[in-house]
């Protein structure tokens, strides 16, 4: 998959390579980067889906503003993919509309 | 780049001020066959009506002032034919919802005093007043997921909300196509009454005017003493938090917590008296975060994306000043705070008593047919004179 992308890397100091699993395939990301460039480097451009129209979303501004690399990390929700540093296994889906709300807290009260 | 000269420039009649009171005035006056522009000071401005919760909300209000309460309801019933206009003249949805709201509380006592004061307020008016109070399991029925902490609420079926950033960019959308004039000259510095009309001094030059409305919000104050009128307005800073987007769970609004449209959480309510300072503290945060998973502990898992303070608009008692001026006739002012629920009061009665005179409406609204009279005497700026 990582052939796939057109997401160049510069090259630079560390040799140190990791995996990641991005939408269930192995991808080799170095140590630093963020979840979005894996994304990115696995050949995937769309993070998530709009919670209102579906549409497809690209990470934008990579620093945390645009809110729109919004990813499934280790199993939580719109994650700031951008924002997080990959590390060894991690599990990296992208984020489909909006999450539900897990109502874990007012589980078990009666109703 | 800064104009340095300009020739005077003339409209028949120049708001000063588009925020969303200044806008809906304005589109009611276009509907009078107005020529209409808008002078406004630029983002550094105070703004409400871009930091507001956008709850069209009528429990509980005007329990001091039957004409408030009057006005607010008329409001409220006028909103969804505004709506509509909006919706066909600019294909913005605002996201006008009025199912009702509940107003939960956190204890038998405030739910008893919450009570006591909508059973007043209900007297008042010869038991024309819906509301009901709620137990925290027909709280439930509603929303299911109000945590167990929650006394119970009060119901009140003509609340609603509304997003009020789409209603800001509707209403200009608006404006605009119907030949209205926006200018971001500046802050209106001066208005000087002319023999016919007024002067205003903007740092992009002089406009002439023959009627003048002031509708700038805060900047209220300084502007109204220059045509014969007082705006004693007092800043009252309200802190809102913003969630992540999450699948809609809350169908009705609460006067705290409302979801919006797209899904994010909106929380606030919080009232300080800080002068002119619209930032956020942690203190008021984590106080508002802490209530807000008190009554809904699922929010618990959400994360905060945003929050931002902004300045309320109020007068002592909490209630709007609509004042044409005595002593330079032309000049009207129109302020108050809770501008989202009366914006159709606003583009419906007040801009119609603006153009003609006339404090009658025949109001056509899906609920009612009967005409309806401005209860205009009621927000004169003299109640606050000792
Ligand atoms: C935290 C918070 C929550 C709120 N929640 C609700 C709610 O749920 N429901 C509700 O109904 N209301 C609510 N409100 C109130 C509502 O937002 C305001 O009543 C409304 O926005 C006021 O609109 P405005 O046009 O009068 O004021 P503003 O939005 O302040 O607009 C005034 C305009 O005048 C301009 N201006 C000022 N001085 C000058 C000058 N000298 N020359 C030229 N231009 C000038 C400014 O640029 C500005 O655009 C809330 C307010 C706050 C702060
Ligand atoms: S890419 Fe913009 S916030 Fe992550």
């Amino acid at each position: 998959m990582p052939g796939a992308s057109k997401f160049e890397r510069l090259a630079c100091a560390s040799n140190d390579w990791i995996q990641v699993m991005v939408e269930g395939q192995p991808v080799k990301v170095r140590p630093g980067d963020s979840a979005a460039a894996a994304l990115l480097a696995a050949g995937q451009s769309a993070a998530r889906t709009s919670a209102v129209s579906g549409d497809p979303r690209a990470p934008y501004c990579l620093m945390g503003i645009c809110f729109e690399c919004l990813l499934e990390i280790d199993g939580v929700p719109n994650v700031q993919g951008c924002m997080v540093q990959v590390a060894d296994g991690m599990n990296i889906r992208r984020q489909q509309g909006a999450p539900v709300l897990n109502d874990s807290l007012a589980a078990g009260v009666p109703a | 780049m800064q104009a340095t000269s300009h020739a005077a420039r003339t409209a028949d009649l120049c708001l000063v001020g588009g925020g969303l009171v200044g806008l809906a005035v304005g589109l009611g006056l276009q509907r009078n066959g107005l020529k209409v522009t808008i002078l406004d000071e630029g983002d550094i401005a105070l703004r409400a009506s871009r930091g507001n919760f956008g709850l069209v909300w009528v429990q509980g209000k005007g329990d001091t002032l039957p004409d408030y309460a009057s006005i607010t309801r008329h409001s409220a019933r006028l909103w969804p034919q505004l709506a509509q206009r909006l919706q066909e003249g600019t294909g913005i949805d605002i996201e006008l919802q009025q199912r009702g709201g509940l107003y939960l509380c956190l204890s038998e006592q405030e739910l008893s005093a919450r009570e006591t004061l909508l059973l007043q307020m209900q007297q008042q008016v010869g038991d024309d007043y819906p509301f009901q109070r709620l137990d925290l399991k027909q709280v439930r029925e509603f929303i299911p997921q109000a945590g167990p902490e929650v006394a119970g609420a009060t119901w009140c079926p003509e609340d609603g909300h509304l997003n009020p950033l789409r209603l800001l960019r509707a209403l200009t959308e608006l404006f605009v196509r119907q030949g209205g004039q926006i200018q971001n000259s500046g802050r209106v510095s001066r208005i000087t009454p002319l023999t016919r009309g007024f002067r205003l001094a903007t740092p992009q030059g002089d406009w002439h005017c023959d009627k003048v409305v002031l509708s700038a919000g805060l900047g209220n104050r300084e502007l109204a003493p220059q045509v014969g009128l007082s705006a004693p307005l007092i800043p009252n800073r309200g802190q809102v938090l913003i969630t992540e987007r999450v699948q809609p769970f809350l169908h009705y609004p609460t006067g705290h917590v409302r979801q919006t449209g797209e899904g994010t959480v909106q929380i606030g309510d919080s009232k300080e008296d800080v002068g002119f300072d619209s930032g956020t503290t942690t203190e008021v945060m984590a106080q508002i975060a802490a209530r807000a998973t008190r009554m809904f502990p699922l929010l618990r898992d959400l994360r905060m994306v945003r929050a931002w303070g902004a300045l309320r608009i109020m007068t002592a008692d909490g209630y709007p000043i609509y004042q044409a001026s005595t002593q330079h006739p032309g000049a009207y002012l129109v302020t108050c705070h809770s501008g989202v629920t009366l914006g159709a009061l606003h583009e419906g009665p007040v801009a119609d008593w603006i153009a003609t005179g006339d404090l009658n409406t025949n109001t056509n609204t899906n609920t009612n047919t009967n005409s309806y009279r401005f209860p205009l005497e009621a927000f004169h700026a003299r109640r606050f004179e000792i």
